[in-house]
């Protein structure tokens, strides 16, 4: 069952139903779910979840839409796993990855198409949509595929063509724009008034959407034996993700399920070619100048993000750091993650891993900290990124003389 | 100079459901203004106490935001269009 009270304006407090509304009629401030949290807490314990199944809907509970029914690809329960090799490489003492790698389509956004569809089906929709920077396209490509919806996506025409491809193979209707994602994000949200029998998952169903991304807390909570690490780093792209995990591990405490409130640090990592919410908090701003994006990590291009100011405060209040890390390095950190630990992360998972390795080197993520980075897409995504400067250490004739000649094997281990 | 002025969902109670109406103006702020006018009560959803706009209202002047422009004066040519978009989505 659900434990939804209905919505609730972040700006000004006002009440809505849970319908399809993202936004507050009077003030625009964006729409939050609210719970009845005193009965979640004595509805769930922590083995009524660990006798759920290994996706986000263990957590249904924490979540706005029914289970019964989901449209579900079997998001979620990713590995969280200990990686003292790139901790050692980084002077950290206990790291681990949530390697959000693993979904079905190969990101975190399937957590929240998963939820965003689910509700979108209860509210009636037969047609799914989405503004996207490309794995929101694959996942509701794919989700709305599975649920047997039409679905339009809509992404920039520059995207790699490992997304375009992988959203296109599902049947969607696949629409490239000319132009930023905050041009194809403003021509959907302007379509969202156009046709309000569409569910955009990340404009008009965008309340449910966005708290699919609280797994990603509740999930390492649970993975570290219900407790909360002393420090998070969370790629910003809309700098939604960020603040979700950050309510995540406060929400955990609230119905019990965490015995101390959380103390967890929330740090932030942004490509430099689009930093707005690096360099408000760098200024001390609460607000957050848009930019016109120039990266290679594609998947956080967002030069306006929707929830750049609260990202700002959950950064804030927890002590944590946003940092800004160059094209050159992001690649460094796609490497330096695929060689110490054996996963390999799209663009996103680069800035990072290179944010990491900055916060790190200037002790804001400190050695005596338990630490979780966010991995949240797969390498194959954005082969580009990394074409130019891995490759066949060696092309040679089938014989033993030709590869004694040309490799190395006496080298140490890289 | 006569601008179309695009209205969002959140807004079409309070033009009787128009999903464009035309307003005059030489700046994005004089539009806006007589856009308040024509359909009393929509300044307040658009401006704070303060008169600046909220900061969840996005404003485009022929599909380029007005943060890159200059703002409230932008100039606005006649039979341009001023899109007011809600801030909240994407990502």
């Amino acid at each position: 069952m659900s434990f939804v009270d209905g919505l609730r304006c972040r700006e000004c407090g006002r009440s809505y139903p849970a319908e399809a509304l993202h936004v507050c009629e009077f003030c625009f401030g964006p729409l939050e779910v609210a719970y009845d949290y005193d009965a979640i807490a004595t509805a769930v314990t922590r083995r009524s979840i660990a006798a759920g199944p290994p996706t986000i809907w263990r957590y249904a509970a924490l979540l706005p839409a029914e289970p019964t029914g989901a449209v579900d690809l079997g998001a979620g329960w990713t590995p969280l796993v200990r990686a003292d090799r790139l901790a050692a490489e980084l002077g950290l003492g206990e790291l681990w990855i949530k390697n959000d790698t693993m979904n079905p389509t190969g990101s975190f956004k399937d957590r929240v198409t998963s939820v965003a569809l689910t509700k979108a089906r209860e509210l009636g929709f037969k047609v799914a949509a989405c503004a996207s920077t490309g794995n929101l396209a694959n996942s509701v490509a794919a989700h709305a595929a599975r649920a047997g919806m039409r679905s339009y996506v809509f992404i920039p025409s520059d995207l790699e063509q490992q997304k375009v491809v992988t959203t296109a193979v599902y049947g969607t209707t696949l629409v490239a724009i000319d132009g930023t994602y905050d041009d194809v994000n403003r021509l959907c949200a302007e379509l969202t008034s156009e046709h309000p029998t569409w569910a955009f998952v990340n404009v008009n169903v965008r309340t449910y959407y966005a708290e699919g991304s609280k797994t990603l807390a509740f999930e390492v909570a649970e993975q570290l034996g219900w407790r909360a690490p002393d420090h998070v780093v969370v790629p910003i792209a809309s700098g939604s993700q960020l603040t979700k995990i950050h309510k995540g591990f406060q929400e955990l405490h609230r119905v019990g399920l965490l015995d101390d409130p959380s103390a967890t640090r929330v740090s932030g990592a942004q490509a430099a070619g689009c930093a707005p919410v690096a360099a408000a908090f760098a200024e001390g701003h609460d607000f957050v100048r848009p930019v016109r994006p120039a990266t290679i990590a594609k998947s956080l291009a967002i030069g306006n993000p929707a929830d750049g100011p609260y990202a700002l405060d959950a950064v804030r209040a927890t002590g944590g750091s946003i940092g800004a890390v160059s094209d050159d390095e992001i690649v460094e950190g796609i490497r330096l993650l695929a060689r110490t630990e054996g996963i390999f992360a799209e663009t996103a998972g680069g800035v990072t891993v290179a944010t990491l390795a900055r916060l790190a080197a200037d002790g804001v993520v400190r050695r005596d900290e338990r630490v979780v980075a966010f991995i949240t897409g797969n390498g194959l995504k954005t082969l580009d990124a990394v074409a130019g400067v891995v490759g066949p250490t060696a092309t040679i004739k089938p014989t033993l003389e030709a590869f004694a000649a040309a490799v190395d094997t006496e080298g140490p281990t890289p | 100079m006569t601008a179309t002025v695009r209205i969002p969902t959140q807004l079409r109670p309070l033009t009787g459901g128009a999903g464009e109406v035309a307003a005059t103006g030489s700046t994005v702020g004089e539009v806006l203004k007589a856009l308040d006018a024509a359909h009393p009560g929509l300044g307040e959803r658009l401006f704070d106490e303060a008169g600046r706009l909220r900061r969840f209202v996005n404003v485009f002047v022929a599909d380029e935001d007005i943060r890159f422009l200059d703002g409230l004066d932008t100039a606005v040519a006649d039979g341009q269009t001023v899109s007011i978009v809600p801030a909240v989505a994407g990502g």
